[in-house]
């Protein structure tokens, strides 16, 4: 599904380095998590991988079913079904939920060649999808992400990926600012999810989303780069012991 | 030119109606007012982001190419009584009655040729008064000579809106409209204008909002880009009146939009507005002066405008508040956007308070678009330009939400999307 090969990415305006050559794969149908300490660019794959602008790959290529992505916009990489659902989900105003949720939806299809969804069909998607996360009309009605608490956010970004069912689903620190019950949901949002077809890469500074998401490798990331692969016991490792550890053996 | 110059070139190419009645009184006085103040010039005070010169000439306006997609009144589909002005001159073949059950529409012309007519206490009554602080003798050139325009005297609630529509099909006409409007005592309103007046206009509308008197006015100004347009909104408002005012604006080369509200009675509302959009050689300026004459009153006013092609947005927006005006509540918001570096937005907020339990607030911003919004719309599939234009009119949301009405606010929302799409395909 998604081949990282070395991938290096330094911060445009500051030419301050912060990916040191990643190399990852992920098969269609695995989840992988990627655990690292503050500042390790766990953050900054993330974005390089949906496209946002203000960063420069200096070497290294990304490609999605074979597919290179680095040259698209992250319109074009949304529509070939990459997705991130953000750390920090942003708050629009004067954008309303359901019409972004209606625009992307019928951009995407649009592009896919496919016809668009009408205003009922939508109206019936929509409303299946955020009854399973307990997202209520008044929520949709609202403009995007504005008034939300911090829950509502992220069942929000999971009803978006429920909606646009991306092949690439990046979560980028999805547990971040919830409490146990709404980790509970968000992590069952996702966990709906899981198919043969979709793959995961789950972004996480603790283990406990985990206990909810089981994923199939765990990396750790540090300094730029991946410096130790294992399965979901590396995960309660890192939270047993800290980071420490590890970097001294990288080190 | 010298100042005196281009007054005297002005007013001698227009003259005052022959018929001899009450109101040539009026137009006189407002003549005198021009003698004594001269025409405006770039280095007042009052005038200094919008150069007045083009308001001034005596020469014939600038070739404006009609856009067609402005020829359908954007008002058309709501069931409301018509009003045609083509070229700046009352069509009364295409308008519908001017009698209803409520109100009274009349000729500015034969208003003023009725010695006992209702418009003789405001014609020109409440312009005057609002020329002590600022003379606006762009304002009396009109009370002067316009000798088109309606006088609308509303009796009671009426449901349907009246809809003035301006066609514009000479493509150098030169037009002055005076609208005279009286909203009786209880009595409530909509008045829509819409479409593109002339080339060059001047316009003039006058508003008395008697006791619990309500009045929603909605304006769409034409888009030709060659056009040049100065409009006056003065009100008194009486007593727990309600005036609401929206004005959208795409294109135009001048545009100098004046509203001067008089609060004169106790619990009355203001709230003005405007949604403009701006490119390339356009310029437009609103310029409101709010005067709280009256305790426990409010008034808003929020300007949005998004500037590109180094488009000139400018604000100028006064809340006075008089001794004793006190629990005044004023609030103001003037906002900027950016889509370029060529642009410029130019704000003068400005508050004068003599009372001392009041809240008053005002705020002026200029940005771009927040790269951050744009990136999360993007990474959901949508593209660039449309997410780009998304963020716009959700920008433009605040001041269109300024509009009562659900059908008339979609109506505005639904314009500017299509504007914004035909612009990238054009």
């Amino acid at each position: 599904m998604l081949h990282i090969n070395n991938l290096k990415v330094e911060l445009e305006e500051e030419k301050k380095a912060i990916l040191n050559g990643v190399n990852l794969n992920i098969k269609a149908g695995e989840v992988h998590a990627i655990m690292g300490p503050n500042g390790s660019g766990k953050s900054t794959l993330s974005y390089v991988l949906s496209g946002k602008e203000g960063y420069s790959v200096t070497d290294g290529t990304v490609s999605l079913e074979g597919q290179d992505i680095l040259s698209l916009e992250s319109y074009e990489r949304a529509a070939l079904g990459v997705f991130l659902a953000f750390q920090y989900p942003v708050e629009i105003p004067g954008v309303g939920n359901m019409t972004f949720l209606r625009t992307a939806l019928n951009s995407q299809r649009k592009s896919k060649g496919e016809k668009e969804l009408s205003s009922a069909d939508f109206l019936k998607l929509v409303r299946a999808k955020a009854k399973d996360l307990k997202i209520d009309a008044e929520m949709l009605k609202r403009p995007v992400n504005v008034g939300f608490s911090g829950g509502e956010k992220k069942r929000n970004e999971i009803l978006q990926m429920a909606m646009l069912e991306p092949k690439m689903c990046i979560l980028d620190e999805t547990d971040s600012g919830l409490d146990v019950d709404a980790m509970r949901l968000v992590s069952e949002g996702v966990n709906a999810l899981r198919s043969k077809e979709r793959s995961f890469l789950v972004i996480t500074h603790y283990q406990r989303l985990l206990d909810h998401i089981v994923p199939d490798f765990v990396h750790i990331m540090a300094d730029g780069r991946i410096i130790k692969t294992g399965n979901a016991e590396l995960a309660l490792e890192v939270e047993n012991n800290g980071y420490s550890e590890l970097l001294a053996e990288y080190n | 030119m010298a100042k005196d110059d281009v007054t005297n070139n002005k007013i001698t190419s227009f003259a005052l109606p022959e018929e001899s009645n009450w109101a040539l009184d009026v137009r006189s006085k407002a003549l005198e007012w021009i003698d004594q103040n001269g025409l405006p010039n770039g280095r007042e005070e009052y005038w200094k982001y919008t150069n007045p010169n083009s308001f001034n000439s005596t020469r014939k306006p600038v070739k404006n190419e009609i856009d067609p997609s402005d020829t359908k009144p954007i008002f058309n589909d709501i069931d409301c009584i018509k009003l045609v002005f083509i070229d700046g001159l009352l069509n009364i073949d295409q308008s519908d009655g001017l009698i209803n059950a409520g109100l009274e529409i009349e000729p500015i012309t034969e208003a003023n040729g009725n010695e006992n007519h209702w418009s003789k206490h405001c014609f020109g009554a409440i312009e005057e008064a609002s020329q002590k602080v600022v003379s606006k003798t762009l304002a009396s050139l009109n009370t002067a000579f316009a000798v088109q325009g309606l006088t609308i005297r509303i009796t009671d609630k009426v449901s349907k809106p009246i809809s003035i529509v301006y066609y514009h099909t000479d493509e150098i006409s030169e037009a002055l409209i005076h609208h005279v409007v009286k909203i009786e005592k209880n009595a409530e309103a909509t008045i829509l204008e819409s479409g593109g007046i002339s080339s060059r206009s001047n316009c003039v509308m006058e508003l008395l909002l008697e006791e619990n008197a309500t009045l929603n006015h909605i304006r769409v100004q034409g888009r030709s880009h060659e056009r040049e347009a100065i409009t006056y909104i003065f009100s008194d408002l009486e007593r727990c009146s309600s005036l609401r005012s929206f004005t959208l604006t795409v294109n135009g080369k001048l545009t100098r939009n004046e509203y001067i509200v008089n609060i004169k009675g106790e619990d009355a509302k203001a709230h003005v507005g405007g949604a403009i959009v701006g490119d390339k050689g356009f310029a437009h300026d609103d310029t409101v002066f709010i005067t709280h004459g009256a305790p426990n009153c409010e008034s808003r006013q929020v300007f949005k405008k998004v500037l590109k092609n180094g488009a000139k947005g400018v604000f100028q927006g006064k809340i006075l508040v008089k001794e004793g005006a006190q629990k005044t509540n004023g609030y103001q918001i003037s906002q900027g956007l950016m889509l370029d570096d060529d642009s410029n937005f130019l704000a003068k907020p400005e508050l004068e308070i003599y009372a001392d339990d009041v809240i008053c607030s005002h705020g002026s911003t200029c940005g771009e678009i927040d790269p951050t919004a744009l990136f999360y719309l993007t990474s959901r599939g949508i593209s660039k330009t449309e997410a780009q234009d998304m963020l716009v009119l959700a920008f433009l949301n605040e001041a269109i939400d300024e509009i009562i009405s659900e059908e008339i606010k979609l109506i505005i929302s639904k314009r500017l999307t299509d504007w914004m799409v035909k612009r990238h395909t054009s």
